[in-house]
């Protein structure tokens, strides 16, 4: 038993595959004085590692789990702990054949090898198949297995052998102490461990260890059947641990999968059972491990006669018998993504929680990596531990989340799909009046933002024929063509938009310039009233945010970021607050209105005797004016593409500036129109990026056409990478790309969502020189230029305006042509409406 | 349901005058002594008054059925020869004669005690927690309608009743109870891990034996049909130092790794005058027969030394080995559970360190 | 021949026992339901000899609703008929237990009665010899084999190192022990049988006995942790040192 060190530059708790992992890492990256603490014994601990299944399927719709998975594969290979097995999914419904064309489509924009075999291909491959069962499969043949316990054992020998860790087995963290908001030790029954780095690697435990340090984990405990069935005859004499691809039977939401002479049968159709934290049974308690309950056999019935239909010879042999049964606990998040990095409640407190078998080494790199202030090699934005607004790290919201989620996890789920529990939770004080007006509410960040309303409708038939109507069933989805009339209306006349989910930051004191102007690409030494859009980069010249900054004193900047990334944004700042200055989220003080359109600014005159005209109030300007018996901070901007105003409106009168505006707009033909609008058809015509969508850490502003003519003079985060970029001829072009015909084989008109692949009109893949695949980031409608747009990042080549190229979608070849190789607008090129 | 009173049976005792407990004696096959069991359950009914020993004349015993006809085995002296029936505490003992039992048959048994409930007018039967007491203590419970309480770690009388604790999941669980009976009718668990029985109550019955007990030959009224289940031995079983009563225990569990495996923990075992058990996993796997088990499903054992090798110390183990004196583990793993219920530990791989204790033993003799 | 087996269902207890707060019963949250691990058995021999000589297999226990899984259990493994003696939620003392039982077997015709040799959670060691003695039958306990013809059984256990055997006339009782076979893992067509499979149920009354629970307690051990005597083959002068001292080797 190793001597408990009395002192560590980390302390990792959890030696599941993360954990062994990041200490892998953190030793590559040259820290010492590391300690890896396990309540468990080693090599298997008792955590969910213990009893993973054990297999990776590559293909993920998210980029982020896509790379993370990518990532992991090639350290287990590198390990030598990768078996390639190949994996099918294979499809009982019409439904999902056409799934299963869109993820092979998917598969494609990300260079996995995919393709849709028939019922006797899959039959081929998978001999015991009953291909009467099916209508076809997805084959993934890079598709394998892995021995995560020895992946484990390996990572955490080569860091212990390069003398930069100790391992304590069998040993329990009591507390977690913190002081002025660092992490100061970690308690444990080895001994008290001073140290100013704690790492959360628990699985399913971290809510329970996150508790000692003062934090909320947004993660929760759930059940994941598995059965392992045999001897199975067939499998006597195969070699290894698995000689048959993998056959996830995704309509019944399970997998058969061979583990040497048995067959494992896991299952994501049971009903949603959420375990507690606190629930879970010590080692003492727990007749297998703590993360394997005892199998609840109702729950999976009804599962068997799936199993046995789609394998009748092979599971239906009386001979095998089901050896293993287990309710076997896995994490699950709010949005299902891993949480990673540090966490807002104290400085030095690591997260690397929440990741599965498939991403756990990728995960542990990308912490390790974060921990020594390091751009991460795999972008994880989305999967910041300090993303979560405090709602969702409720264990209500956790669970019902989770619970919600549980059995869409080998569903059919459109990119669009909403979530339904706890709703509304966030709504704006226009959120009545937005009912009654028959908005359809997405929720973003837990607001209830309208995304289009149905009092809208009346258009419809005012735009006939411009409406680009969506006849097949899976683009109709969560859309409507009102969004594209309200679109069209608001180019007419003008709109009121409801912006309430923006995240509004303030940022004061003596040391807020300096501490704005190191993060902003921009000039923010401004005069006070100035609005200013900027971006924030990391050291490599990525995305870090998106954002516009309003200098209203010279002390004083309100940052407005969007709802989704409000808390990672928040964070980002905190870290780099110069000199005396805080950072107040004042997000649930101010509503924002915005008011967009031709007519915009005679809705707006009418009430307030503020000089609005564009020269009394020019663009890129803001300050407060009265709105009748309001003062409202209004600033001329537009995300798309109009002549208006955002209105800042504290929050409790918002509801009468709304009314006020409502009711000025009568006379000028003003609609509500939705985020529908604001967020994709204005902003794809005006050519307008956004964050996380063409803004992300993996490209640049050089290449996402952001930059200026000028790079300021102070210094800010980012800028040597920046001037280098500048002075590099960009690999990649993020270009808007026209769809010339969205006519498919059957003759029906198809729109493209979102990421799907670019192929050049060979109908290759289009890869850039760092070897970045060319897929669309952003897809919608341009109503007021007659066709379905797309972005995308082209490399250089072919980033050229007039290129035609070729977009995939759901397996399908569509003609396109590259209309602009720049941050250019399609829609009003010289920027008069806005200007105006 | 009504309460079967037996002819004769004396009813509820009110007052310790009249309080007697019939304890049954279970002998050792080979060396003819009271199985420690026994003992223990005899401990326990001198708690409980004065004590009738019941004992069939099996085995060795009698051999030759000659010990009944000297008058030295009305003294008590060659029966027991390590003097134990004043270690039993009795006052009387009640020594049945082999020609009306032959060998071991559960109902004749049971119904002997009845008879012999009646003639002494017992308050209380006990025997020890073995497979034979405890099935010829149900079977005494079946006949009389008595209810019967198995594995009992402690016993006192309360007014008519006795209040007990007895064990439960093999001794994991302790079981508060009260048990209301004209006659108590109690089998004393045979390893009694869990409690030992309070200070003084051994002493409070005044130890007769300075004057040792009356033996008194009992010849008891059977039907044929109490001897038609009867046990036959077969000597093919037989052999060998058994589990149950083994002095040492070399232990070997998942960490041996498969059924060829134990040859050098039977050779260690051999070294030290033990046997070898094993672990539910390992038989549950097929290496080795189920009879070798140490466990809550298999035997209980007692021996000074248990020596556990790559067991790891699952609960269902512990019920089985917590009896014995000394444990030692030799385990790879310094947080098995093992290693909270051992003396000493040896941390390292049983594959290594068994053999090399073997050469150790070895090279000494 | 016609066998009935009666199991009972208990707490999968795997690692330490924790107790509900007022102390009356094991606390199950987190554990899951079992059959008694010797009644395992009991079943596999049942299937085992119906398999070899023909005959129905029956299952029985008697318990609260919930114990239909475990019934369930047995009839995934090859029992074709279940009966549930069903219970109000009390603990049943082996009394009344065993009185139920022999009821059931007196309206069935069974040739053959197998139980455990004691359930894994009360351990009474005593129903399956109540259960012969209303019936009038011979019984055989802590049974690890067993032969059996048309007519007669024989039944063997060990006793102190020793095989015993008993010879009985059918019909009688007979208790077994794990090791008398291994037993079988459901088949995944054995467990849709048993899903679809009917119980059949009836109402046993609860009825005071005379041993009656207060409470159950967890035992006190002495928490303490070995003392290492050192890593690997280094460590055996020492071992051997502890082994004279304790007066073994």
């Amino acid at each position: 038993m190793s001597d408990t060190p009395s002192r560590a530059s980390a302390v990792i708790i959890g030696a599941g595959i993360v954990g062994n992992s990041l200490v892998h890492h953190l030793a590559l990256l040259g820290w010492r004085d590391l300690v890896l603490v396990d309540k468990g014994p080693m090599p298997n601990p008792g955590g969910s590692t213990g009893h993973a299944s054990n297999f990776i399927f590559p293909i993920e719709y998210s980029k982020m789990m896509f790379e993370l998975t990518r990532d992991s594969t090639e350290q287990y290979q590198e390990l030598g702990v990768f078996t390639q097995s190949g994996g099918i999914e294979v499809a009982r419904t019409p439904e999902r054949m056409i799934e299963l064309r869109r993820r092979c489509t998917m598969a494609k924009a990300w260079g996995i090898p995919a393709s849709v075999i028939t019922p006797a291909e899959v039959r081929k491959l998978v001999p015991y198949l009953d291909d009467s069962v099916i209508i076809g499969g997805g084959y993934f043949p890079t598709v394998g297995v892995v021995d995560s316990l020895r992946a484990g054992t390996l990572m955490r020998e080569r860091a212990v052998s390069s003398g930069a860790l100790t391992v304590l087995a069998s040993t329990e963290v009591f507390d977690i102490d913190v002081a002025d908001g660092q992490i100061t030790g970690v308690v444990t029954s080895a001994g008290r461990i001073e140290t100013d780095n704690v790492v959360i690697c628990c699985g399913v435990w971290s809510p329970r260890i996150a508790r000692m340090a003062g934090a909320r984990m947004a993660l929760t405990p759930c059940v994941h059947q598995m059965i392992s069935v045999g001897p199975i005859a067939l499998f006597a004499d195969t070699p290894g641990e698995i000689s048959y691809p993998i056959v996830r039977d995704v309509d019944t939401n399970m997998y058969e999968r061979q583990h040497g002479g048995d067959m494992e049968v896991g299952s994501y159709a049971h009903r949603p059972i959420i375990v507690p934290p606190d629930d879970i049974p010590s080692i003492e308690e727990s007749a297998l491990s703590p993360t394997e309950l005892p199998f609840t056999q109702d729950d999976f019935d009804p599962q068997l006669a799936e199993a046995l239909e789609l394998m009748p010879e092979l599971l239906g042999d009386e001979k095998a018998g089901i050896r293993y049964a287990i309710n076997g606990l896995i994490s699950m998040t709010p949005d299902g993504h891993p949480i990673l990095g540090e966490m807002p409640e104290a400085r030095g407190l690591w997260s690397a929680a929440a990741s599965w078998i498939k991403e756990g080494p990728g995960c542990g790199r990308a912490v390790a990596e974060l921990m020594s202030g390091k751009v991460p090699a795999v972008d994880v934005f989305e999967a910041n531990a300090a993303r979560f607004w405090s709602h969702q790290t409720t264990v209500q919201h956790v669970e019902a989340r989770a619970d919600e989620a549980f059995n869409k996890m080998y569903g059919i789920v459109h990119p669009a799909e909403q979530w339904e529990s706890v709703r509304p939770q966030r709504v704006s004080p226009m959120y009545a009046r937005e009912r009654d007006l028959g908005a359809v509410f997405y929720e973003t960040a837990g607001w209830e933002r309208p995304f289009w309303y149905e009092s809208n409708s009346g258009l419809l038939e005012k735009y006939a024929g411009q409406l680009m109507e969506r006849p097949a069933e899976w683009e109709s989805r969560w859309w409507s063509p009102i969004i594209n009339a309200e679109h069209l209306a608001m180019r007419e006349t003008c709109a009121l938009v409801d912006l309430s989910a923006f995240t509004v930051l303030d940022v004061t004191g003596p040391g807020a310039l300096a501490t704005m102007a190191n993060l902003a690409v921009a000039q923010l030494d401004v005069p006070a009233g100035r609005v200013v859009y900027t971006s924030f980069l990391d050291e490599n010249g990525g995305f870090v945010a998106d954002l516009t900054v309003m200098r209203l004193a010279h002390d004083r900047f309100r940052v407005v970021t969007g709802g989704a990334t409000g808390r990672s944004d928040f964070k980002w700042i905190s870290d780099h607050l110069v000199g005396e200055t805080a950072v107040a989220d004042v997000t649930g003080a101010w509503t924002t209105i915005g008011l967009w359109g031709p007519n915009a600014r005679a809705v707006l005159s009418a009430l307030t005797s503020a000089d609005v005209s564009h020269e009394g109030f020019t663009f890129g300007t803001c300050r407060e004016i009265e709105v009748g018996s309001t003062v409202v901070l209004a600033s001329r901007i537009s995300y798309v593409g109009e002549l208006g105003w955002e209105l800042y409106v504290p929050i409790e009168q918002g509801g009468k500036v709304w009314d006020a505006l409502w009711e000025a707009g009568q006379a000028h033909g003003l609609i509500p129109a939705g985020i529908g609008v604001y967020g994709t058809t204005g902003r794809l015509e005006k050519g307008y990026r956004a964050f996380g969508a063409e803004l992300t850490q993996e490209y640049t502003l050089v290449e996402a056409g952001l930059t200026r003519p000028k790079v300021k003079s102070q210094d800010f985060i980012g800028k040597q990478a920046y001037l280098r970029q500048r002075d590099e001829q960009p690999c990649a072009v993020l270009c808007t790309l026209t769809v010339d015909s969205c006519e498919s084989a059957d003759g029906t008109l198809r729109y493209m969502l979102g990421k799907e692949p670019i192929l050049s009109l060979a109908g290759e893949r289009l890869v850039d020189a760092k070897g970045r695949p060319s897929y669309v980031t952003s897809a919608g409608s341009g109503p007021s230029v007659g066709k379905h747009l797309l972005m995308a990042y082209l490399p250089a080549d072919v980033a050229v305006e007039g290129t035609p190229l070729l977009v995939e979608y759901m397996a399908e070849q569509f003609p396109v042509t590259v209309a602009r190789a720049s941050s250019a607008p399609l829609f009003d090129q010289d920027n008069s409406r806005i200007r105006s | 349901m009504t309460v079967l009173t037996p002819e004769g049976t004396t009813p509820p005792n009110s007052s310790a005058a009249s309080r007697r407990a019939l304890v049954l004696i279970e002998l050792d096959g080979s060396s003819g002594e009271p199985i420690d069991a026994s003992l223990r359950a005899a401990g326990l009914a001198r708690s409980l008054g004065p004590v009738s020993a019941v004992v069939f004349g099996d085995g060795a015993v009698f051999e030759g059925g000659a010990v009944l006809e000297g008058g030295a085995v009305l003294e008590g002296g060659p029966v027991f020869e390590s003097g134990a029936p004043s270690g039993l505490g009795a006052t009387d003992v009640y020594l049945v004669e082999p020609s009306s039992v032959e060998g071991y048959a559960p109902v004749a048994w049971a119904r002997v005690l009845v008879g012999l409930m009646a003639e002494t007018g017992a308050s209380a039967v006990l025997a020890a927690g073995t497979d034979r007491g405890n099935e010829v203590m149900a079977h005494l419970g079946a006949i009389t309608g008595l209810p019967m309480a198995a594995n009992c770690v402690t016993v006192s009388q309360e007014g008519p009743a006795h209040r007990l604790v007895r064990q439960r999941w093999a001794g994991l669980l302790l079981e508060d109870a009260v048990l209301e009976a004209p006659v108590a009718l109690l089998t004393v668990a045979s390893d009694a891990i869990a409690e030992s029985v309070p200070a003084g109550t051994l002493s409070a019955t005044a130890d007769t034996s300075s004057a040792g007990p009356t033996v008194h030959v009992h010849k008891p009224d059977l039907a044929e049909a109490d001897l038609a289940v009867r046990a036959a031995e077969s000597a093919a079983g037989a052999g060998g130092v058994s589990l149950a009563s083994a002095r040492v225990v070399v232990g070997g569990g998942r960490g041996v790794g498969g059924p060829d495996g134990f040859a050098p923990l039977e050779e260690l075992a051999s070294l030290l005058g033990g046997v070898v058990g094993v672990s539910r996993v390992v038989t549950s796997e097929g290496w080795r027969p189920h009879r070798q088990q140490v466990g809550q499903t298999g035997t209980k054992i007692t021996p000074e030394l248990y020596l556990a090798c790559g067991i790891s110390g699952a609960i269902q183990h512990i019920a089985g080995c917590a009896g014995a004196k000394h444990i030692i583990a030799i385990n790879t793993d310094p947080g098995a559970p093992i290693l909270a219920h051992a003396d000493y530990a040896v941390i390292g791989d049983l594959h290594q360190v068994v053999p090399a204790l073997v050469a150790a033993l070895r090279d000494r003799s | 021949m016609d066998i009935l087996v009666c199991v009972k269902r208990v707490p999968t207890v795997g690692g330490k026992i924790t107790l509900t707060e007022d102390g009356q019963d094991v606390d199950t949250r987190m554990s899951g339901f079992t059959v008694s691990p010797h009644e395992e058995c009991a079943v596999e021999e049942a299937v085992q000899i119906t398999e070899r000589l023909g005959g129905t297999v029956s299952v029985l226990t008697l318990g609260a609703e919930v114990a239909i899984e475990q019934l369930r259990d047995a009839l995934a493994l090859g029992a074709g008929r279940a009966v549930l003696l069903e219970t109000d939620g009390r603990e049943y003392g082996p009394i009344a237990t065993a009185e139920a039982i022999a009821a059931e077997v007196r309206s069935g015709g069974y040739g053959l009665v197998l139980l455990g040799n004691e359930a894994s959670d009360t351990g009474d060691y005593q129903v399956g010899i109540r259960v012969a003695h209303l019936l009038g039958w011979p019984v055989a306990t802590g049974i690890k084999k067993l032969g059996i013809t048309p007519t007669s059984l024989a039944a063997s256990r060990e006793y102190r190192g020793v095989e015993e055997t008993f010879t009985l006339p059918l019909p009688a009782v007979v208790t077994v022990k794990e090791g008398i076979n291994l037993p079988r893992y459901p088949s995944l067509p054995g467990r849709l049988r048993a899903k679809r499979a009917a119980v059949e149920r009836t109402e046993v009354e609860w009825q005071a006995e005379g041993l009656r629970k207060e409470r159950l307690r967890v035992p006190e051990t002495i928490k303490h942790q070995a003392e290492v005597l050192g890593n690997g083959v280094d460590a055996v002068p020492d071992l051997v040192r502890v082994l004279d001292e304790l007066g073994i080797a």
